[in-house]
């Protein structure tokens, strides 16, 4: 089986801070790490890999930094990495991204899977999965949160919904995007990080792609970022204290005045 | 302190604390409670290829490295000592097939242990061979092809739940420390049976258990090198051990201090955190160094060890010494900051102090280790 991962390098969420001025993000000094939900897309990819044999080549977007990203994914089993890094690429929303993720995915050919997280810990848009699959015209299968059986040329998978789970067969080449109920992803082995640290990461730009320059970056990217801001604290709620019924009445009381 | 580190050993340790973070911590109040041997923590530092960091790579392993090894050992026992010192005690029982293995034996044995598929155990003490370790009873009589072990050895970590044993026993009584010889058995060997797990003070995690041997019958080539060859084959594993065990200690260490810091920030009394306190803050000072000393101290030995030098029982007695009364000192201090806290099984401290104190005591007590370093030095002095 011939598997496509594609991942992204994020700020550690948990140390993010905002520029209150500027509205934007403060990136110096926060550790980079790859997106929490692409670490089970790649944890699949490798014990499918496992599984039915195979290849696991892992694709990012991003600046020269993000091969960090890729190194990490082969010391957990990927055999491959490819960047796809150009100054042409800088500022690409979530379409310009998918298109550029998609035109380098054909570059790659042959594959049987696709997967990717279900949504980047940082834009939180979930929409590079979807989009790349669009570009490709293959099947897309969203929120899935077990493979259940692998075929010639299908896959049937459990997607998670809100209540319960749909089962759903698709043909194959497909893209999956995971949730993190999927599995637990392994830690890596010592061997992992040796082959990693000297593995010779595929860089690719436009050069290599040749991609339409008026889809790509920021001018291919119709998204337009008017604002970052940090939404208001919620404030804590109000605590009723008394007998039952007075406190129901209270209670009705204070909703209609909120209404009001 | 940088220690300059190469890529390799920066890996292992970054490796290792990894684990240590996600996985060993985690697991650590659980198992220091149940007194469970933490199978499925082991199985994932096995996963990781960190049992093959005391096993030769044609055999399997990652090549051994002392310090290699240390580095592992101090980031696991930073998060649990118990769970660590069930690693350490499995490179502790393969370092005498390791050293004195023939191929045959080591090809037998060694590829199921660096994997993590097996664990090993070491064992030599005896109720009535503790640091006198000339006093062993156990005996092992030739029959032909085999050789018939009889006695009981105790406090073996790992005992019960390891499958590979180095045992010592005496071949020849007549002729004290040079009648003993060290043999490799396994378990499931009939008239090989097992005693009472210990309940213990501190490293809950590990298993320690009494082995006893009733006319138990191996092959005689299960033997270490040659007859007589026991407390060699010993002096030689400890040599190489000792280190990990000073590396647990600093570890433990290190754990203690981690803690001791965090709490003294968050801790408010008087309207300012404790870290402000000067009090607190020598006492911390002084930690921090007792921790840093020791570190240097193991790195040196384990180096010296790594680069061939024989010569290492002063200075490798020295690092399990300083280290171990290190991690008690700084661990009592750790509870001295958390108060009250500190004195609570809901806080993480006073674990580091029960895990510490084992170190003082096992793999040659720190007074032994003290005879050690005085009988080098006066050697030393009258060359």
């Amino acid at each position: 089986m011939n598997i496509i991962v594609c991942i992204k390098q994020v700020p550690e969420t948990t140390e993010v801070r905002i520029n209150p001025e500027t509205n934007t993000l403060i990136r110096e000094g926060v550790k980079s790490i790859i997106n929490p939900f692409d670490m089970y897309a790649i944890e699949e990819g490798v014990q499918l890999k496992e599984r039915f044999g195979g290849k696991v080549t892992v694709v990012t977007m991003g600046p020269p930094q993000a091969e960090a990203a890729l190194r990490e994914a082969i010391s957990m089993g990927a055999d491959e990495g490819i960047l796809l890094c150009d100054r042409a690429y800088a500022g690409s929303d979530t379409w310009a991204t998918s298109y550029t993720v998609a035109g380098a995915i054909k570059k790659i050919g042959a594959f049987d899977l696709i997967i990717c997280g279900k949504q980047a810990s940082d834009g939180d848009t979930a929409q590079v999965g979807p989009g790349i699959s669009t570009h490709l015209n293959i099947p897309q299968v969203t929120y899935v949160k077990k493979v259940e059986e692998v075929k010639e040329n299908l896959m049937r998978v459990e997607r998670m919904m809100e209540e319960g789970y749909e089962i759903i067969e698709t043909p194959l080449p497909a893209l999956l995007t995971v949730v993190k109920e999927i599995n637990e992803p392994r830690i890596p082995s010592l061997k992992g990080m040796m082959r990693a640290k000297s593995a010779k990461i595929t860089l690719w730009g436009q050069k290599e792609l040749g991609l339409d320059p008026q889809s790509i970056g920021l001018c291919g990217s119709p998204t337009q970022v008017v604002r970052i801001f940090t939404p208001p604290q919620r404030t804590g709620g109000q605590m009723l204290n008394g007998e039952v019924p007075d406190i129901a009445s209270r209670l009705v009381d204070l909703l209609k005045d909120e209404v009001h | 302190m940088d220690y300059l580190l190469t890529d390799e050993q920066k890996m292992i340790r970054d490796l290792a604390r990894k684990i240590a973070d996600e996985k060993i911590r985690p697991a650590a109040a659980k198992y220091d409670q149940t007194e469970e041997y933490p199978w499925d923590v082991l199985k994932v530092i096995a996963d990781s290829d960190l049992f093959g960091l005391f096993v030769p790579e044609e055999y399997g392993g990652m090549s051994v490295g002392v310090l290699n090894l240390c580095l592992a050992t101090e980031e696991f026992s930073r998060a649990c000592g118990g769970i660590a010192v069930c690693y350490a005690a499995s490179a502790l029982g393969t370092f005498p097939i390791v050293l004195f293995g023939n191929d045959a034996q080591k090809k037998k044995y060694l590829p199921d242990i660096a994997k993590g598929k097996k664990v090993a155990a070491f064992a030599i003490t005896e109720p009535e061979a503790g640091s006198d370790a000339s006093a062993i009873k156990t005996t092992a009589r030739k029959e032909g092809n085999y050789y018939i072990l009889n006695g009981l050895k105790h406090f073996i970590t790992n005992g019960g739940d390891a499958e590979t044993y180095t045992v010592i026993a005496m071949t020849d009584k007549n002729k004290g420390a040079r009648g003993a010889s060290a043999f490799i058995v396994e378990k499931g060997t009939p008239g090989f049976t097992f005693g009472k797990k210990e309940e213990k003070f501190g490293i809950r995690a590990s298993s320690t258990r009494e082995l006893i041997f009733t006319d138990c019958k191996i092959p005689a080539e299960n033997l270490l090198a040659k007859e007589g060859m026991g407390f060699i084959v010993t002096m030689r594993t400890f040599d190489m051990s000792r280190p990990g065990v000073a590396a647990q200690a600093l570890g433990i260490a290190q754990g203690a201090l981690d803690v001791a810091v965090k709490y003294s920030k968050e801790r408010h009394q008087f309207g300012k955190s404790i870290s402000s306190f000067q009090g607190i803050q020598w006492m911390l000072a002084d930690m921090a160094t007792g921790v840093e000393t020791a570190r240097a101290l193991i790195y040196s030995c384990a180096r010296e060890i790594d680069a061939g030098s024989k010569d290492v029982a002063k200075d490798s007695a020295m690092a399990k010494m300083y280290a171990s009364d290190v991690a008690v000192k700084v661990a009592t201090d750790a509870i001295q900051i958390l108060g009250g806290y500190g004195y609570m099984r809901d806080y993480p401290a006073e674990k580091y102090l029960r895990d510490a104190k084992i170190t003082q005591i096992y793999e040659g007590t720190n007074q032994i280790q003290r005879n050690i370093i005085a009988l080098q030095l006066i050697k030393e002095m009258s060359k």
